[in-house]
């Protein structure tokens, strides 16, 4: 019976892991091949995107900032995975968050360890507001999710910058930049003298909060059968619908919270000239962690690794930082396509019968 | 500000505009029209239009011709269009993650190309590429005020019209226009019925990638005459949206198109007067999004609608029954 139970065990976790691991050794190795067909001097390249966070104690800290925002996005994705639906709308959340936080980092006065909380709370809430939204038009009106949050980013990517433009605006300063941040709002570095802040602490705290909420609470567990079988979970007297939208809500939350954190951690002002985009890191970050979130650190480690690495490479070299999204790319394909992780589960059924005779004899 | 719009409304320039803008719309919404239909969603078309609008701008600086060009963009726009089926129809990948991958691939891996190539990330005008020709029609262009909008665009305007003829008489005139929409509709029926869903699904992705090569061609070789980064600007997300308001037909895309063109034209003109380009640029996304969402719950109640009607009259007809029964 035990065997059995192992059997089943091993089969559901391990080939998973197998085929996240295969996916992640794929990319890098993808990635050095990139190199050697564009580099002039492939082996320094490989070595700067391979060992880039060893070689400067810099580029370390700099990983653990970097994963700072794609934890929370990845978080975010989590819970919007966990009922299977698609909406990538914590974008919008993340960049609005940090236009509200900088709003509030700029034009409020409040004391020190008050006004980042302050901020955090109020991004938080009006992310979670765009997150219902593409959740609202699917269940109201069926507009496809991934469809709809994708023209929302548009437009609220749109929005955001236009407020930055004509309300939060540095005019003294010739590139786009917003008012610098009051003293009070900026949060404190972990290690003095460099970059690492306190928002690191504040995202590994969302990843426990997040896990219990997922693993360990009656509202968790709604999502989970939600999104595992709807029909079920209504049968069941769950109320889809509300389990639905704060679930939307909560991505959305942290998505926005994400934003006012990165503000107030890594910023001195607003000075996104563009959408950073951390939704879609959020994506691969969620997939690798397989919609669990204890696993969304150690797949924002390799992913921000990955992005450190590309990084310092493109800076002492000559191949653009933009490689890391093909590395991304493939990642999500490996990871998206059925067909290679049945055989990795098959390999791994072989084994364990294979096994499992020989125990016999 | 009233008068202003309605000023630029009537004006020949704005039309010439709005069609110069709708044209690429259209072009990948017919593509995902096309796709739809077979039951597939095209989420790469975004990723296809960039790499033909790299594609045709290197290859026709390269070879000093812009048709070469545009073919190299086709053939690589139709690339990704068969990638896309690769991982989706052969590997059982989920198509719309795919297709978002793809896109990312793109949006990197353009600029990853641009920079390996020329050394710069925005911009391809480093690179002497071609613009592809505009054609005056003859009788046309002497008629006032039609002549000054119809006539004179870009030839792949007209590609686009003719595209959408094309892709009508693919869906509605054609045995695979039917087998296309069985695909899509029963795929158990279609299977039964000697169809080979996988097949079908192919042939309609590669229709769409020529569409999106078209498209992306003309972004960066007609409507602009350089490669940007990030050139596509969210179109092939927008065609997803567009086909639904499409209603899967050819010429409904049309209309869808406009929705968005005419908006992208009226930004276009706003900006230029110096108005907020930042809420201006969010209007043609914004009026997709509430076209795509009105008409997604049209069609659901009328299908509502529809159901209930069905029931109903069911529902009489076994109440005539009993009363029958007892009335004997």
């Amino acid at each position: 019976m035990s065997n059995i139970k192992k059997f089943f065990v091993d089969r559901e976790s391990l080939a998973p892991a197998l085929v996240t691991l295969f996916a992640a050794i794929f990319s890098l190795l993808a990635g050095v091949v990139l190199i050697f067909i564009v580099s002039k001097d492939p082996v320094q390249s490989t070595k700067n995107f391979l060992l880039a966070p060893f070689l400067r104690s810099y580029n370390l800290y700099y990983l653990l900032i970097v994963m700072v925002p794609i934890t929370f996005t990845g978080l975010a994705l989590c819970v919007v995975y966990q009922l299977r639906y698609m909406s990538l709308i914590v974008d919008a959340s993340l960049y609005t968050g940090a236009v509200v936080a900088t709003a509030i980092g700029t034009l409020v006065s409040l004391p020190a360890g008050i006004h980042p909380a302050v901020a955090m709370i109020a991004s938080g809430i009006v992310g979670g507001l765009i997150g219902l939204l593409p959740a609202i038009l699917k269940i109201r009106w069926r507009a496809n999710e991934l469809v709809s949050s994708l023209m929302l980013n548009y437009v609220f990517y749109f929005l955001g910058s236009f407020v930055i433009l004509y309300y939060l605006r540095d005019r003294s300063q010739t590139i786009l930049s917003s008012m610098p941040f009051k003293q009070t709002f900026l949060l404190p570095r972990l290690i003095p003298n460099t970059q690492l802040h306190a928002g690191f602490l504040i995202a590994a705290g969302f990843v426990v909060l997040v896990s219990i909420f997922l693993y360990r609470t009656r509202w968790g567990y709604e999502i989970r059968i939600t999104g595992a079988n709807p029909r079920f979970a209504m049968y069941a007297g769950i109320p889809v619908t509300s389990v639905i939208l704060y679930a939307h809500f909560i991505s959305g939350f942290l998505g926005g919270v994400g934003g006012a954190v990165e503000m107030s951690g890594l910023y001195r002002s607003f000075i996104w000239q563009m959408d950073p985009s951390y939704a879609w890191d959020g994506v691969i970050v969620a997939m690798l962690a397989r919609r669990n979130p204890k696993f969304v650190p150690l797949s924002a480690a390799f992913f921000a690794y990955l992005r450190v690495g590309a990084d310092f490479m493109s800076r002492r070299g000559d191949v653009a930082f933009e490689f890391i999204t093909l590395l991304q790319g493939m990642i999500i394909l490996i990871l998206a396509s059925d067909k290679i992780v049945n055989y990795f589960k098959e390999r791994q059924l072989r084994k364990q019968i294979l096994k499992n005779q020989g125990g016999v004899r | 500000m009233i008068h202003f719009i309605a000023g630029v409304v009537s004006s020949s320039n704005y039309w010439f505009i709005v069609l110069r803008s709708t044209a690429p719309i259209l072009l990948v919404t017919l593509g995902a029209v096309i796709t739809a239909q077979a039951g597939i969603m095209n989420m790469a078309l975004e990723g296809s239009m960039l790499w033909a609008a790299l594609v045709g701008v290197i290859v026709s600086a390269a070879t000093g011709s812009v048709w070469l060009g545009l073919l190299a963009g086709i053939a690589a726009s139709v690339m990704v269009a068969l990638v896309l089926g690769f991982f989706a129809l052969k590997l059982d990948a989920n198509a719309v993650l795919s297709g978002v991958a793809l896109n990312l691939v793109a949006t990197g891996g353009t600029v990853f190309v641009l920079f390996a190539l020329t050394g710069d990330k925005g911009i391809s005008s480093s690179l002497p590429s071609k613009v592809l020709p505009t054609l005056t029609i003859p009788l046309i262009k002497d008629i006032p005020w039609i002549g000054k909008v119809v006539s004179g665009q870009n030839i792949i305007v007209y590609i686009a019209a003719i595209s959408v003829v094309a892709i009508d008489f693919i869906l509605r005139r054609f045995t695979v226009g039917r087998r296309i929409k069985a695909t899509g509709e029963n795929l158990d029926a279609a299977k039964a019925a000697g169809i080979d869903p996988i097949k079908i699904k192919f042939f309609t992705l590669v229709i769409s990638g020529i569409l999106a090569g078209f498209a992306g061609c003309f972004l960066s070789m007609g409507y602009t005459s350089n490669f940007t980064s990030g050139i596509a600007a969210g179109r092939g997300y927008v065609a997803n949206a567009a086909q639904v308001v499409a209603g899967g037909t050819a010429v409904g895309s049309i209309f869808a198109a406009l929705l968005f063109g005419l908006t992208d034209a009226m930004a276009t003109y706003l900006q230029n007067i110096g108005m907020m380009p930042e809420l201006i640029q969010a209007l043609p996304y914004a009026v997709t999004i509430l076209g795509f969402v009105v008409v997604t719950w049209v069609r659901d109640r009328r299908e509502n609608e529809r159901k209930r009607k069905l029931f109903a009259s069911a529902a009489t007809k076994s109440a005539t029954k009993k009363e029958k029964l007892h009335g004997v």
